[in-house]
């Protein structure tokens, strides 16, 4: 009878196309606001997870996520040196600059040191140039972003000089660094050389990034750090959580997207139920004509979920072919980078919308396993 | 004519609760239908007849009483049983035909096969096949939107017989017809029951149909009131049936043969 269901399904052509837009709808808006939610929330933690070799990051035990810096003074970075565990401690400055081009064009930018000796505090990827480049004097590289933006459609060309809170830089380099929550581009220097182009204070070390020794535990380490100096000792996943948890709990953003979200359930959940249960009523006479010739209960609720998978895989795979060319249309558009469309959200929305043909034939599947086949019998 | 009883009733009771309240719209029905025989089953409306017919079909279930069809007790089956029974036994046809609206006219003639376990692309040719022997071969491939009320209904009536059911039962059968389809629907019903091995029970209140009757059951008040060979009380008005059925036999004998003998190899 599973054929016949089929036919019936695609022969009403306009509930039909309903029921797909429907669960189209709901799919593309679920994993697409989905998608960029996560992909913003992952950004509040871009710099966290673009340095590789530390696994411990210590800061101000008054730090609650990455963008808060209070400096420490330097004579920290050796207590931690100190601490047993401690494979290795160096320091990592966070900061905002203003970069000024010889166009006048002006931006702020985030500003980050990295250790001067072992580049630690550098992302994984470089675009064009080497990292060591970056120990020539004012030299500095800076992510794609910042390039596009100073230079907007011009190729990289190394040397050439910008201003950094009115003090000259000179670009040796792009980078791929992880886009920050705040969209400014990234620029990376030496810890000195940032210390030089920051505004003077009088404690100037944001972090100070270590690694834990060989077999030790990157948290055992953390917390006897933490027990040892009173500072605030982080492995890279925590710091990351906490910099994420930060954004979670103090802004509007999830219960933005969330609302989003639930509608996109419920606006899809309504249509596709309103639509499906619109069919299966306009229906009911020849569903009850199949019952009175001896089409058993089992074979009709057969039939009804085999309408609603087809309904479903239709929509779904629709609704993440439009999410999945969206994100691949956004590739280039640097303020989307970073936004894909991942495995698990595509399962989860599978899921939701496995629910929302769940209720949508619940009280239409209700309604044809009671139906009495004597109806047929009532003119 | 064949004496064997195809349905038997006995002492048939039906309640309907609405509430506190209890109606009786059966009260001890008796009857047997024999097969090679039209039985049409009339009287006005609210008297019962459909609620008989959903009774002895199975679909309902009596509130006293027992039914036997081809001596299957339906009391004794239950749940996909009964369903089982209808679908192997029992061919319907409706007042307002009940085609399925995406689907030609071969493929709702062939849906008690699929219901039996037949992929569509096995049933349909049968299907097209008692079809055809109903004159309906140029229409098979159209959907019932495209059909003529009475061509719909020999797509009901295809639907009813293709699986080669003992007893056929039919809702009203020309209620939805002008008067001319109506008695061309009614002759080939007339053929189909001339099969000694099927009987078929009308309902309706269409007097101009009774011609066509073997028997006669009249219903009033949730009981019968005669049940009498056609012709015994009104050969003034309609000819004799006796006479008819022999100038219908010869007539028919030609398209009954391969219409019942291709129903029944379905």
């Amino acid at each position: 009878m599973g054929e016949i269901a089929l036919r019936m399904l695609l022969g009403d052509r306009a509930k039909y196309l309903g029921l797909v837009f429907g669960i189209t709808f709901a799919t593309l808006l679920m994993s697409q606001q989905v998608s960029i939610f996560i992909g913003l929330m992952a950004r509040t933690a871009s710099q966290i997870l673009d340095v590789r070799e530390a696994d411990i990051w210590v800061m101000d035990p008054r730090v609650q996520y990455i963008d808060e810096i209070k400096a420490l003074p330097d004579k920290q970075l050796a207590r931690v040196r100190g601490v047993p565990g401690v494979e290795w401690a160096v320091p990592f400055f966070k900061g905002l600059g203003v970069v000024r081009a010889p166009g006048g064009i002006m931006q702020q930018v985030i500003l980050l040191g990295v250790d001067d000796a072992t580049l630690t505090g550098r992302p994984p990827q470089m675009i064009h140039g080497r990292w060591e480049d970056l120990k020539q004097p004012d030299a500095m590289i800076m992510d794609r972003a910042g390039w596009e933006f100073t230079w907007p459609g011009e190729p990289f060309q190394p040397g050439r000089v910008i201003e950094i809170n009115d003090r000259r830089v000179v670009v040796v380099g792009l980078a791929e660094a992880s886009p920050p929550f705040v969209t400014f581009p990234v620029v990376f220097t030496r810890y000195t050389e940032a210390l030089r182009l920051a505004p003077g204070e009088r404690n100037r070390m944001s972090f100070v990034l270590a690694r834990a020794a060989g077999g030790e535990d990157p948290k055992a380490v953390a917390q006897r750090i933490t027990a040892q100096t009173g500072l605030q000792a982080l492995t890279s996943q925590e710091f990351q959580w906490r910099s994420i948890n930060h954004y979670l709990k103090r802004t509007g953003i999830p219960i933005n997207f969330g609302i989003t979200v639930v509608l996109g359930f419920i606006v899809g959940a309504a249509v596709a139920g309103q639509t499906f249960y619109l069919f299966v009523l306009e229906n009911l006479r020849q569903f009850g004509a199949l019952k009175a010739i001896g089409v058993g209960n089992r074979q009709i609720l057969g039939m009804v979920l085999l309408q609603a998978l087809l309904v479903a895989f239709v929509g779904f795979s629709l609704g993440i072919g439009l999410s999945a060319a969206f994100f691949e249309a956004t590739s280039g558009v640097t303020a989307l980078r970073g936004f894909i469309l991942r495995t698990e959200v595509i399962a989860a929305t599978g899921g939701a919308v496995a629910l929302i043909l769940a209720i949508a034939s619940f009280a239409s599947l209700r309604k044809v396993l009671v139906l009495d086949p004597a109806i047929v019998f009532r003119g | 004519m064949s004496a064997t009883v195809a349905v038997s009733t006995r002492g048939i009771v039906k309640d309907f609760e609405s509430g506190d309240a209890t109606a009786r719209v059966l009260h001890g029905i008796d009857l047997d239908l024999r097969a090679g025989e039209l039985t049409m089953l009339v009287g006005p409306s609210g008297c019962g007849k459909t609620t008989l017919l959903s009774i002895i079909t199975g679909i309902l279930t009596p509130t006293a009483g027992t039914v036997n069809v081809y001596g299957v007790d339906l009391g004794s089956l239950r749940g996909q049983d009964k369903v089982a029974f209808r679908r192997a036994r029992l061919g319907f046809i409706f007042q307002q035909y009940n085609l399925l609206p995406a689907l030609t006219a071969a493929e709702n003639a062939a849906l008690p096969l699929v219901a039996a376990g037949l992929t569509l692309k096995d049933a349909v040719p049968r299907a097209a096949e008692v079809l055809r022997r109903m004159d309906m071969g140029a229409h098979l491939d159209k959907t019932p939107s495209h059909l003529s009320g009475g061509q719909q209904q020999r797509v009901a009536i295809a639907r009813a017989l293709v699986h080669g059911p003992q007893l056929v039962v039919c809702d009203e059968p020309t209620a939805a017809l002008d008067a001319h389809t109506g008695l061309t629907v009614m002759e080939t019903l007339r053929e189909i029951a001339l099969d000694p091995g099927r009987a078929v029970l009308v309902v309706t209140h269409d007097s101009r149909i009774f011609r066509y009757a073997d028997r006669i059951v009249r219903m009033s008040d949730g009981r019968i009131e005669s049940d009498q060979l056609n012709g015994e009380t009104h050969h003034e008005t309609t000819p004799p049936a006796a006479h008819w059925h022999a100038a219908a036999r010869r007539r028919a004998a030609g398209v009954r043969d391969s219409l019942l003998d291709g129903a029944s190899h379905a």
